[in-house]
């Protein structure tokens, strides 16, 4: 018997089926597509969270308040202590302490309804200094950004995010517009530049004002002087490690804290927040794949079960193949060949189902899912395999059976 | 009841290849028994069967129901295994034979027409008869060109892509019949293979029976009718899973 022949009656075997043949190559089908969009999502928000942490500005050091993990795995204050201050910042800003630092913005923020008198819109309040602009990095697309003055008499000013000022005005050509945050009026002097579709939502969707507004008329009470997180930019990449020591024996000093392990508050740099929340994601990753391998699993067994179905069903044709003169082994490849095309259209149909999900998902989800080759490449191969493995046994059973008793079973 | 068991009494050369003389033994069973065991339950449906046929013979099988002629063919066509005594297909002894070598047998050297048929439903008439050249390696073209001739020979040409389904008991028959041909075997064992046929087609297939004959083939045949019977040259008499006799048909 040769292949084309073996693949022919496989392939009517197969289609005589309908249904049944397509509920197995489904059961592959769902794990194969399940594998290609997890990977593919792991690797996507990685890739996105990279992006935003980047996106952050360049160079930087982000110090937040609260310890790092203390000797006995306890976190100190976190999120409780308002132990950074405006004079922290101000202390990094010095030429003296800080040579490597080529500047420094202090940012206080809070969630908040920025209102007109139209409508209102929820978003991130951040009060920090003119610096701001340079640390983070940004531009503005109209008017001016605050000055120190401004920051220094308290003025009601604010800059806004390209999509807070669409939001709240229904264009982003805004400056002069007023806006009430927390009972303020608060003129609109500058609209930053969008970061663009791909950076994060929050780039876009915020309010910038000067730092002691937010202090004074914002936020207020017994916090008044903390901040929440205070950005350093190192003057190049190669003083990022310098910058990085300075920051330490500075705010050491002036917390007078002697044990850099007890240290109140925590530096990070943007490369290692991006593979803290890439090993998160990774380890997420290999997580939810192994889950989705499991539904592969099951679609094997899917395979064999069908199979094992076909092969008590057909005992009486195998009985006749054998009495007719087919020996074992093409009795065998007949059932093998019909697991693995089984296995393999659940993977070509898998792989196609990932792949056009991976297309429509991250508009309707808002993240993105990169699909590799060798993902898709690499199931194909696998659901293949499953066919082939868990048809062994049924191909066996069916190459075994005794003509005579084939014959005459019903 | 006293036996008349001829069939020892025959003269046959031992041990001649299948290829050689028109007397040489193609089928030789010596103190053949089968015993069929359904749970604790054993059956003895053949005992003692002492039974040679030579090349070129044309044998009928007779017997009640139940007497163990199908479980005889079985036997004789290597689809099934002896319980004891000693079988030789063209001189070798089967039990020797594994199951590729018994493959072979059956595809090459043997042509079944089964009692039941067994076609196989979702395949088209000519699908169904070049199944034993599939598994014999003709290439495709021949295999159909064969497998219609042989329809042909029996009277179904006109029913060439018609499933089993679509078509009478005895022209299902008449399909498993042109099945057993299409390989040209040197053997045809044919369990009942005019049951199912009306006078006319009947005496068609035992026409084509006769030309096989007449070509040099041994051909068995098991039948319930003396009318059927009379086609052969010998008649061997199963009772009770013994042969009660085996006798040169007078004609
Ligand atoms: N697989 C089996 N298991 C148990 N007993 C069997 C089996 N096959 C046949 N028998 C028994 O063996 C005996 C002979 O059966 P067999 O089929 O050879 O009869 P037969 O002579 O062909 O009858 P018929 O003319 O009705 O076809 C019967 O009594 C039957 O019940
Ligand atoms: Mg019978």
């Amino acid at each position: 018997m040769t292949w084309t022949e073996t693949l022919r009656t496989g392939w009517a075997a197969i289609r005589s089926h309908g249904l049944r043949s397509t509920l197995t190559v489904l059961g592959i089908l769902i794990g194969i597509a399940a594998v290609i969009l997890t990977v593919g999502l792991g690797l996507g928000t990685q890739k996105d969270v990279s992006e935003q942490i980047s996106s952050l500005g360049s160079n930087l050091l982000i110090v937040t308040p609260g310890s790092s993990t203390d000797s006995d795995g306890m976190r100190g204050g976190f999120g409780s202590a308002a132990t950074l201050t405006r004079s922290d910042a101000q202390a990094l800003a010095s030429e003296v302490n800080t040579p490597d630092v080529a500047g420094v913005a202090p940012e206080k923020s809070t969630s908040l309804a920025v209102e007109t008198s139209e409508t209102n819109w929820t978003t991130t309040v951040v009060g920090t200094t003119p610096e701001w602009l340079d640390v983070r990095s940004r531009e503005l697309s109209s008017g001016e950004f605050f000055t120190a003055d401004d920051d220094a008499e308290a003025a009601a000013v604010v800059v806004l995010g390209s999509q807070t000022a669409t939001e709240l005005f229904g264009s982003t050509d805004v400056v002069g517009q007023v806006v009430t945050i927390a009972d303020t009026p608060f003129t609109v002097v500058g609209v930053l530049a969008s970061e663009g579709a791909a950076a994060s939502a929050d780039l876009d969707d915020l309010a910038v004002i000067p730092l002691t507004t937010a202090a004074e008329q914002v936020v207020g009470g017994s916090s008044r002087s903390s901040v929440s997180t205070i950005y350093v930019q190192a003057a190049s990449a190669d003083q990022l490690a310098a910058a990085y020591q300075e920051t330490e024996t500075t705010l050491l000093n002036l917390h007078s804290i002697t044990d850099a392990d007890s240290a109140d508050f925590s530096i990070n740099s943007q490369d290692s927040l991006v593979s803290t929340a890439t090993a998160v994601y990774r380890t997420l990753t290999v997580l939810l794949t192994g889950i989705a391998g499991l539904s592969l699993l099951v679609g094997g067994i899917g395979v064999m079960n069908i199979m094992l179905v076909s092969v008590t069903e057909r005992t009486r044709e195998i009985g006749l193949r054998k009495a007719l003169g087919a020996p074992p082994w093409a009795i065998r490849r007949q059932f093998l060949v019909e697991a693995t095309v089984l296995g393999l259209a659940g993977g070509l149909l898998g792989a196609a189902l990932g792949i056009v999900s991976a297309r429509v998902l991250p508009d309707l989800l808002d993240t993105s899912i990169v699909v590799s080759g060798a993902a898709v490449a690499g199931s194909v191969v696998v659901a293949m395999g499953i066919g082939l493995v868990f048809g062994v046994y049924p191909a066996t059973r069916a190459a075994r059976l005794a003509p005579i008793d084939a014959l005459r079973s019903e | 009841m006293a036996e008349t068991t001829t069939a020892d009494a025959r003269p046959a050369p031992a041990g001649a290849p299948w290829s050689e003389g028109v007397a040489a033994p193609v089928i030789d069973l010596a103190g053949v028994g089968k015993t069929y065991r359904t749970g604790a339950i054993e059956y003895e449906a053949l005992r003692d069967i002492h039974l040679r046929i030579d090349e070129g013979e044309y044998v009928a099988i007779m017997g009640p129901s139940g007497s163990g002629k199908s479980t005889l063919m079985n036997l004789i066509g290597c689809l099934d295994t002896l319980t004891v005594g000693r079988y030789l297909l063209a001189g070798d002894d089967v039990a020797d034979l594994d199951e590729v070598d018994l493959a072979e047998i059956r595809n090459r050297r043997i042509g079944f027409v089964f009692q039941q048929f067994h076609l196989l439903p979702s395949l088209a008439a000519w699908r169904n008869v070049e199944l034993p050249l599939v598994y014999g390696h003709v290439p495709g073209p021949e295999r159909r060109r064969r497998a219609v001739e042989a329809l042909e020979r029996v009277g179904l040409g006109s029913k060439l892509a018609n499933r089993p389904g679509e078509m009478s008991g005895g022209q299902q028959q008449r399909v498993a019949v042109a099945r057993a041909l299409v390989g040209e075997p040197a053997l045809i064992l044919a369990d009942e293979p005019t049951g199912n046929l009306d006078s006319t087609s009947s005496a068609d297939v035992l026409g084509l029976f006769d030309e096989l004959h007449a070509q040099g083939r041994t051909i068995v045949l098991i039948t319930h009718e003396l009318e059927v019977a009379q086609h052969a040259r010998r008649i061997v008499r199963v009772r009770d899973g013994r042969i009660q006799s085996d006798e040169v048909n007078p004609r």
